[in-house]
């Protein structure tokens, strides 16, 4: 397998930093080659949701060019991942280049189930369990899925993390509704966007989860700010800090 | 240029790429026909029996209790008990206070409990299936399909100019969702498989 | 505009009990919703198959409209045409005065709501009635509805009770679903027996066969068709279907998606006029032959109003449509009512967390999450977005493009939140701090930790 590049999103950098650590050590801990390119920032998404395009786009080109010479761009994100696949070919042109960056850009999760082929799990993580899974990762990128669509039923991080000793996940009674972050859309539509997190943290509370565990940091950033407000106790954490003491082999 | 041609020919303009159109996929049958129905007409809030013979037929019918009221037709063949001569009524409106007709379909549906009623069943009045106060259908057993997609197998249209799939009784869920059963049709459903 | 949900939204929100009733109605809408689709093994190929009728359809739209007419007038149907809403209202009307029409019931279109027929008709003379349980309490409040298919679904029974008390005279006080029903079924049914004439929706109309399908649980659309002798039915261009058997794909789909149901009560086929009698069919463009030429769009215009996609919106639901600034709410009035104005609709794109929840239950893959952020990049196009929003994002950019810029701006955003969180509740800051905690920030980013890493170093403090 060749170099990977990882790629953290700037919002991991500055303010979930061990997170982006976590996923080092995930994929070096594979005896993978990683390579962390200084000079990235940000893959555009803010500006593009946003409505303002001719924001992202230079950001996206710059992107493309920092992750040109990587066999695969890893990151512990979801959404900033269906940026680059999905919304890429939109903003910069359905080229073959976009295109491949695409198809060699992944999620932390479908990299270590698709493409390195993770079957086993080694660690501990004991405690009661709460995993969201966001939208991003479901309906974009296929990570698991869908309770709308009448598909086969399928977890490809449940696939690592329910390996881990100990781990309790529960049974939420909306598995898979929006928790309200949705970028902009937190500060746009504050209201609802706090209505529909305080819903979600209610639904794992309700569950019996200890903590929230999720692989995009945004929702789970959204969700811990809404819990320390009202002053509960329900920590999040990242699936690749839940992995990152854990021994992952083929 | 008229508005016609103005429409078709801005739809013309659209530039949308020809699509081909894709065959229907094969729908799974699940389980024996005949029992699924008689299930299905029961979850959409109808009743269901089924009877050997036109005879057999009359007799459960003349023992619903919404038979024993004044005003009924019946335009099933074979299926006495009409109080009501379609063929003496002048004007529908006549049959606002029919209490109930009994009605023979030409397909049932296993996968939602519906009849396939054709204009040709339902005598001088369309209206006969809606008006009154309850509805008895009746289907053979030869004639029940598994699917809608197999439903459409069986049907022919244009002709004659009218028919129409009825599932159940009239119902509505507006009010906050409560499941209310008799809105503007028949407050009742009794479904006959013959044979 | 571009504050209209919002407001609205919050407004909604603000009554917590009320929201969380309205969230969870939808929702079960939802569930049941779920439960008739796991019925059927062969759902994501009916899905499939959906798309690709209605898309093959579309590329040939105009063919099919004319096959259509020319099948329909065989059978006795009267077809006009109707470039807008003015000129559908002018047929309507002209067919009603014709026939000397004061009187007139009609079943639920939410094409004659896009038209505004209601007011044009009672301006006229012409009493107008909705039929439909829904509609005909939303009518007597003086309301639009709320939903496309349970128009009312915002209203509480005890409210339809006052109102029933209030409009229809029935004894204060009552609230049982029941009761009111019944009483609405009495009601009605003297306007059924008086009505001079009968308007419907279409909801397929059939090229093959010249004939169109409406669908209803009560009935009311078959006693508004089967007693007074002049039936009018309006449809959009995109009503239009191919073949007899394609009604086999969609109607195992449509009532599912709706309410659950594996069909509703009545799927009438018409196809000839009532003995002695007139049908009519007005076929309407009215926007749809723009947005069929707007690639991005175009799969909008298979939308079978099935109402799905506002049950599954969790803002839709804890909104409610009166936040929408469209007829349609939720997420397919949120591309229809931009593609129609998008200055004045300029809020809906917005209304949304791009879940996709909406697209994975649209029973024809209109896939609308990604509609709404085509339209988004529209509206940032046309200056809808807000200046500050703009220039906020302009500079992000510029700080993004240099990473020393953005090292410095992240070191000094986390410096502040650590030391003076106070000064980070500006603006975006403020908001987000009405309802959350600000993020904790770590002194050191995930660069610094990498070079330590890289040095071999043991962690720092972070």
């Amino acid at each position: 397998m060749g170099k990977v590049g990882l790629f953290i999103p700037c919002y991991v950098d500055q303010f979930f930093p061990r997170v982006g650590l976590a996923t080092l050590r995930v994929l070096r801990g594979l005896g993978l080659e990683v390579e962390y390119p200084r000079d990235q920032t940000c893959c555009g998404q803010p500006m593009y949701n946003t409505g303002c395009s001719k924001e992202a786009r230079p950001l996206a080109e710059r992107f493309v060019k920092l992750f040109a010479g990587y066999e695969s761009v890893v990151a512990p994100s979801a959404s900033c991942v269906s940026m680059v696949k999905l919304h890429y070919p939109d903003l910069l042109g359905d080229s073959a280049e976009v295109r491949r960056l695409g198809e060699r850009t992944f999620d932390l999760t479908e990299y270590l189930v698709d493409v390195v082929k993770v079957t086993k799990v080694d660690g501990e993580f004991r405690r009661k369990v709460g995993l969201h899974r966001s939208c991003h990762g479901i309906r974009e990128l296929r990570e698991s899925s869908s309770s709308e669509r009448m598909d086969a039923p399928f977890d490809k991080t449940r696939q690592l993390i329910g390996q881990l000793r100990g781990i309790e996940l529960v049974d939420l009674e909306r598995p898979d509704e929006c928790c309200g972050f949705g970028g902009t859309f937190a500060v746009t539509e504050d209201a609802v966007s706090c209505m529909m997190g305080r819903d979600r943290i209610a639904d794992h509370v309700r569950a019996g989860a200890e903590v929230i565990a999720g692989y995009d940091m945004s929702c789970l950033m959204h969700m811990d700010a809404l819990a320390r407000r009202d002053g509960a106790k329900l920590p999040v954490v990242h699936v690749a800090e839940m992995l990152e003491k854990a021994r992952l082999s083929r | 240029m008229t508005a016609r041609d103005a429409i078709l020919a801005a739809l013309r303009a659209s530039g949308a790429k020809p699509a081909p159109a894709p065959r229907h996929p094969v729908p799974v049958k699940q389980g024996e026909p005949v029992a699924r129905f008689l299930e299905s007409v029961k979850a959409v809030g109808g009743h269901s029996y089924r009877v050997s013979d036109a005879a057999a037929l009359a007799a459960e019918v003349a023992r619903l209790p919404v038979w024993s009221s004044p005003r009924r037709v019946s335009l099933v063949p074979g299926l006495p008990g009409g109080t009501v001569d379609l063929a003496a009524v002048a004007d529908p409106h006549e049959l606002a206070d029919l209490d109930v007709a009994a009605i023979p379909g030409e397909v049932g549906v296993a996968e939602n409990g519906a009849v396939w009623v054709t204009g040709a069943s339902l005598g001088p009045h369309r209206a006969v299936f809606v008006i009154p106060e309850h509805l008895v259908l009746v289907v053979r057993a030869g004639d029940v399909v598994n699917d809608m997609q197999e439903a459409y197998g069986r049907i022919t249209l244009p002709r004659p100019g009218y028919g129409l799939f009825i599932s159940g009784p009239s119902k509505t869920a507006d009010i906050e969702q409560s499941l209310v059963i008799g809105a503007h049709g028949a407050r009742s459903c009794a479904v006959f498989v013959v044979g | 505009m571009i504050d209209f949900h919002p407001e609205k939204a919050r407004a909604f929100v603000l009554d917590d009990e009320r929201a969380h009733w309205h969230d969870k109605a939808l929702w079960f809408m939802r569930v049941k919703r779920d439960r008739a689709a796991a019925t059927v093994p062969e759902w994501e190929s009916l899905r499939e198959a959906a798309e690709g009728i209605k898309l093959h359809t579309l590329s040939r739209l105009a063919d099919y409209l004319e096959e259509f007419e020319r099948n329909a007038r065989a059978n006795g149907i009267q077809v006009h045409w109707a470039r807008d809403a003015e000129e559908h209202n002018r047929i309507v009307h002209g067919i009603l005065e014709k026939h000397r029409v004061t009187r007139m019931v009609k079943s639920k279109s939410m094409l004659t709501e896009e038209c505004h027929l209601n007011p044009y008709l009672e301006t006229r003379g012409i009493e107008v009635v909705d039929t439909d349980l829904g509609e005909r309490i939303v009518q007597l409040a003086g309301e639009a509805p709320s939903h496309i298919v349970m128009p009312a679904i915002h209203r509480k029974k005890e409210e339809i009770g006052d109102l029933f008390h209030e409009k229809l005279g029935t004894p204060k006080g009552l609230s049982d679903p029941t009761v009111l029903t019944e009483k609405a079924r009495g009601h009605l049914r003297e306007k059924f027996l008086r009505a001079q004439a009968g308007l419907t929706g279409v909801n397929f109309a059939i090229a093959e066969t010249g004939g169109f399908v409406v669908v209803t649980n009560e009935g009311n659309a078959d006693m508004g068709t089967t007693l007074p002798p002049v039936h009018i039915a309006s449809m959009g261009v995109e009503k239009v279907i191919p073949r007899l058997a394609d009604l086999g794909v969609f109607l195992r789909l449509l009532a599912r998606s709706a309410t659950g149901q594996p069909v509703s009560s009545y799927t009438t086929h018409f196809h000839a006029p009532l003995p002695g009698g007139e049908l009519h069919v007005v076929i309407v463009d009215n926007g749809r032959s723009s947005m069929l030429s707007e690639e991005h769009r175009r799969k909008a215009l298979c939308c079978i109003r099935c109402g799905a996609c506002l049950n599954t919106c969790p803002v839709y639901r804890r909104s409610g449509g009166y936040s929408y600034s469209y007829l349609i709410p939720g997420p397919i009035g949120s591309v229809l009512g931009p593609h129609r104005d998008l200055k004045g609709h300029a809020s809906l794109p917005f209304a949304s967390s791009l879940c996709g929840s909406c697209t994975d239950v649209c029973p024809v893959k209109v896939d609308l999450h990604h509609q709404l952020l085509v339209l988004r990049q529209e509206a940032g196009e046309e200056k809808l977005v807000p200046l500050g929003k703009r220039l906020g994002m302009k500079a992000a950019s510029f700080a993004m493009a240099r990473p020393a810029l953005f090292r410095a701006g992240g070191r000094f955003a986390r410096f502040i939140l650590r030391v003076a969180p106070a000064l980070a509740r500006v603006g975006p800051g403020a908001i987000w701090s009405r309802g959350r905690e600000l993020p904790v920030a770590p002194r050191e980013s995930f660069a610094e930790l990498y070079d330590r890493e890289e040095a071999g170093k043991p962690e720092g403090r972070s």
